[in-house]
């Protein structure tokens, strides 16, 4: 197919970058053709991100050199770069949302006469840009007016529009759900088919498989291979990308499902008819000491709606919560965590880490916290509760003292839980604790989870990766529409269980439902 | 006015004393890896134009056994924005900024000032009903920030503007003068005139208030909710950090500091003026906290950082006095040192230098 094409748009060579105490990048080769995908992939902190902001004047390299077709280029910012052809659409999405679309595309290039502004032009602009990824959209509407997936194409037509041959793609899919991701795929293989070269970036194998004609391997910031997709395997993949032996991975990937029964016994936590208008409910779920507890639905099914609610950010006005058997009105985190409750936030980011504190301050917040600003953890104290939980976790710090900023994502999320796990809570909340980490990293979590319910922890696990919840969850609360459509346990719990009790609700819904499942039967 | 300049090579003892002084402070700064460094250079490096330029600038003299010279008038008048800069820095730390401590000084200043003059009042209240005013309106101040969640920048300006009419209303449109006949005076000039360890004591109180602070933000983990606050209000409400209470305790101890300086400034002048004391001083302590190396977007602080910048700022202002400029030429020299001392700390200005260096010495550093 296009890979055969042999004419090379980028090619860099023997690229180095190192940072104070790390070689993000040592010698690694990258060659993009003009109209294929190229999968860029590795764990969290392989280098991924280091080469591609390298790529677009970001951080100047310490060595090596880029060659655009043929030329050598060395771009300083990442306008130069997108002047020399080079955009990059970013994992979060950099529009202004109150915008109109239009704007949006043009923001910052408007053409003017004497100071005004031709809207005219930036309008049939707009729409050519638009045209061009076959989307027919209103362009002078506000871009929030639109889904996240339209809102990742203004994105990418705003980078397209500078003449663009190369097209870097950072994590495009990981806020968009399965019909949304369709779409957006069918605008790369249309822009491809135009002769762009393609970087795309994720975590999600399957997209990697479905959408990429190469790829290449980062390992520790070191290049592995680079592989055409079809003859590469995926557990080949993944060992190569953890940089281990691919029977290992394969005991991984086929580990089967803990068939024991849901604990039996006082639940910890339960709710009758909880809820809060406009929000999500009525909820009735009881979690118990010693039992993961799943949620599964789709993207806004009212998942992360339960957790707030739970842990006192939203309050509820309908129904109550009982902890241990007393009734309990959590009206803040505060109270949540004086009643023993943890959770961990699906945008780690802005809600969970502290950027720009160090390892072990992040780690000892929480129990801090609840223990006042005068009962101080005496610092010596401190140091050790970040040892212990940086070794148990394996996470991957130079140093306590290094800044949360600088870890990559999954190792961000082993300090969110190491915080939660100094308080020594009752009840676990993971809110997509997997979403946006490496492969090595989430096999560690998930394994920590299955040893914190032997150690009698109750979790409350919301995850969209169906296959996550069912192979740790030992039961399973499913969600639709923002309210609970039912309970699976055990043996009951499967991939297509779930998503049939999700699409059979939908059809006695109304019909438009029914598109939105579309891709599910796929996956059965 | 620059014609006043005179080069004088020769150094006396005093001026290499003080040099070598600041000199050990830059050092242990940069061992220390506090961004207090940069002002102490500024400070440095204004010191060697002084030691040059400036006549008999370091030369200090005994009087009565008290201390007297120029860098103890730099200390003595700093002790404003030194003071007000403590409480200015945990604020902007949470993120905020609190525009009012300048009419805050006022009306402590004018609340004391009456207190001696139309109630005879002992000393300890002359003290004490300032102190609780200055801690009302900090608490206010806290309350519009944190509960009713105000800007800061909108929440604090009522007070800067209405603080001044409060402590005109106090004087009753006076200018109340504090003279020997009244009950507390000898006590009440003692702050801002007095020595203690052959220091002005207004040093002392600065000393002490600096030492309170580091204390309760370092030893306690008030500091670490400070910071968190600032640098991620959502994430650390979620760790259970409480902000609120967070927030209202700086705005709170900010007032305090305010009427410390109030106190301070109306003994030194003997006189409550509700329309001057403090006046834009709020901007000082503000330009004192960002040379100090704390950001005015939130997060880490440096306590150190805005007393060595509030210092900077005062030693500039003194030393262009000295030299002919008055104090409304004097403002632009100082915008250019703190521009200079901004530059210096921001990440961006060290990465467009690093480029322009050639390729061989970069990957050489």
């Amino acid at each position: 197919m296009n890979a055969k094409t042999p004419k090379l748009l980028l090619e860099m060579r023997g690229v180095s970058k190192s940072f104070p105490g790390v070689q993000a990048l040592a010698d690694v080769d990258f060659t993009l053709r003009a109209g294929e995908v190229h999968a860029l992939m590795g764990e969290n902190g392989a280098g991924k991100s280091t080469l591609i902001k390298v790529l677009t004047g970001v951080y100047p390299r310490d060595e090596g050199a880029i060659r655009l077709e043929g030329r050598p280029v060395h771009p300083r910012s990442t306008k130069h770069a997108e002047s020399l052809g080079i955009s990059t659409v970013y994992q979060e999405i950099n529009l202004i949302p109150h915008l109109s679309v239009a704007e949006n595309i043009r923001l910052g290039r408007q053409p003017t006469t004497f100071g005004t502004l031709r809207w005219g032009q930036i309008k049939r602009r707009a729409r050519e840009a638009m045209g061009r990824l076959g989307i027919d959209i209103d362009v002078m509407r506000e871009v929030s007016s639109y889904s996240i997936a339209i809102q990742q194409m203004v994105a990418i037509a705003r980078a397209l529009d500078t003449n663009a041959q190369l097209l870097v793609l950072d994590e495009p899919t990981s806020s968009l759900d399965e019909h949304e991701v369709a779409q957006l795929f069918d605008v790369v293989r249309r822009l491809r088919d135009g002769g762009l070269g393609i970087v795309f970036i994720t975590h999600f194998l399957d997209q990697v498989y479905e959408i990429s004609d190469r790829i290449t391997v980062l390992q520790n910031g070191q290049l592995v291979g680079e592989y055409l997709t079809a003859d590469l395997p995926r557990i080949e993949l993944i060992a190569r990308m953890i940089g281990k032996d691919t029977s290992e991975v394969e005991a991984m990937e086929h580990r089967p499902r803990q068939a024991e029964a849901a604990a039996t016994g006082e639940p910890l936590v339960r709710t009758e008819s909880l809820g809060r208008r406009g929000s999500v409910g009525p909820i009735d779920i009881t979690i118990s000491p010693g039992e993961v507890v799943g949620l599964a639905g789709l993207l806004g099914s009212g998942r992360t709606e339960i957790a707030r609610l739970l842990f006192g950010i939203d309050k509820p006005d309908a129904g109550k919560i009982t902890v241990g058997g007393a009734e309990e009105a959590i009206h803040s985190p505060q109270k949540a965590i004086a009643l023993g409750f943890a959770f961990t936030p699906e945008d780690r980011r802005d809600a969970g880490i502290i950027p720009n504190l160090s390892v072990r301050e992040n780690i000892v917040l929480a129990l801090q916290a609840s223990r006042g600003a005068w009962r101080t953890i005496g610092r010596k104290a401190q140091r050790e509760m970040a040892d212990r939980f940086i070794a148990a976790l394996n996470i991957r710090t130079p140093s306590p003292e290094q800044l949360v900023k600088n870890l990559s994502g999954g190792n961000q999320q082993k300090v969110l839980l190491a915080r939660w796990l100094a308080t020594e809570p009752k009840l676990l909340i993971l809110d997509e604790p997997t979403r946006g980490i490496d492969v090595g990293a989430k096999a560690e979590i998930e394994k920590l989870m299955a040893s914190l319910r032997e150690e009698g922890m109750a979790i409350l696990f919301i995850s969209s990766e169906l296959e996550e919840v069912v192979r740790d969850s030992q039961r399973v609360f499913v969600m639709r529409d923002r309210e609970q459509i039912g309970q699976l346990t055990g043996e009951q719990i499967t991939e297509p269980a779930i998503m049939h009790m999700i699409a059979k609700h939908k059809e006695t819904g109304d019909d438009d439902c029914v598109i939105a499942i579309g891709p599910v039967p796929d996956g059965l | 006015m620059i014609a006043s300049l005179q080069l004088d090579l020769s150094l006396t003892v005093s001026e290499s004393g003080f040099l070598a002084v600041l000199a050990a402070l830059v050092v242990l700064a940069w061992r220390l890896k506090t961004p207090a460094v940069w002002p102490l250079a500024a400070l440095a490096l204004l010191a060697v134009f002084n030691a040059f330029f400036t006549v008999d600038f370091f030369e200090l003299r005994w009087i009565d056994s008290h201390l007297f010279g120029i860098p103890i008038d730099i200390l003595k008048n700093g002790s404003y924005v030194m003071l007000l800069a403590l409480g200015m820095t945990l604020v902007i730390a949470t993120g905020g900024v609190d525009l009012s401590v300048g009419a805050v000084m006022a009306i402590s200043g004018a609340a004391a000032a009456v207190l001696i003059k139309e109630h005879e009042a002992p000393f300890i209240l002359v003290l004490a009903i300032p102190i609780a005013i200055a801690l009302a309106a900090g608490l206010w101040n806290g309350l519009l920030v944190s509960i009713f969640k105000i800007q800061p920048l909108v929440a604090t300006l009522v007070l800067m503007v209405a603080g001044r009419g409060v402590a005109m209303l106090i004087t009753e449109g006076f200018r109340p003068t504090i003279t020997r006949q009244y009950y507390a005076y000898d006590e009440f000039v003692y702050i801002g005139n007095g020595f203690l360890f052959k220091l002005p004591f207004a040093v002392t109180i600065v000393a002490v208030m600096f030492a309170i602070t580091a204390l309760l933000t370092r030893k306690t983990a008030l500091g670490m909710f400070v910071e968190s606050v600032g640098d991620n209000d959502t994430a650390s409400r979620y760790a259970g950090v409480n902000a609120r209470v967070v927030k209202l305790m700086v705005y709170t101890f900010t007032g305090l500091c305010a009427g410390v300086a109030g106190l301070i400034y109306t003994s030194n002048i003997r006189t409550g003026d509700p329309s001057k004391t403090g006046l834009y001083l709020e901007l000082d302590a503000i330009m004192a906290v960002v040379i100090g190396g704390t950001a005015l977007t939130g997060g880490r602080f440096s306590l150190l950082g805005s007393v060595a910048g509030a210092l900077l700022i005062q030693a500039l202002t003194t030393t262009m006095l000295i030299h002919g400029l008055s104090s409304d030429q004097a403002l632009v020299p100082k915008a250019l040192v703190v521009v200079t001392v901004c530059l210096l700390q921001a990440p961006e200005f060290h990465r467009k230098i690093r480029r322009l260096l050639p390729a061989g010495k970069r990957r050489a550093a």
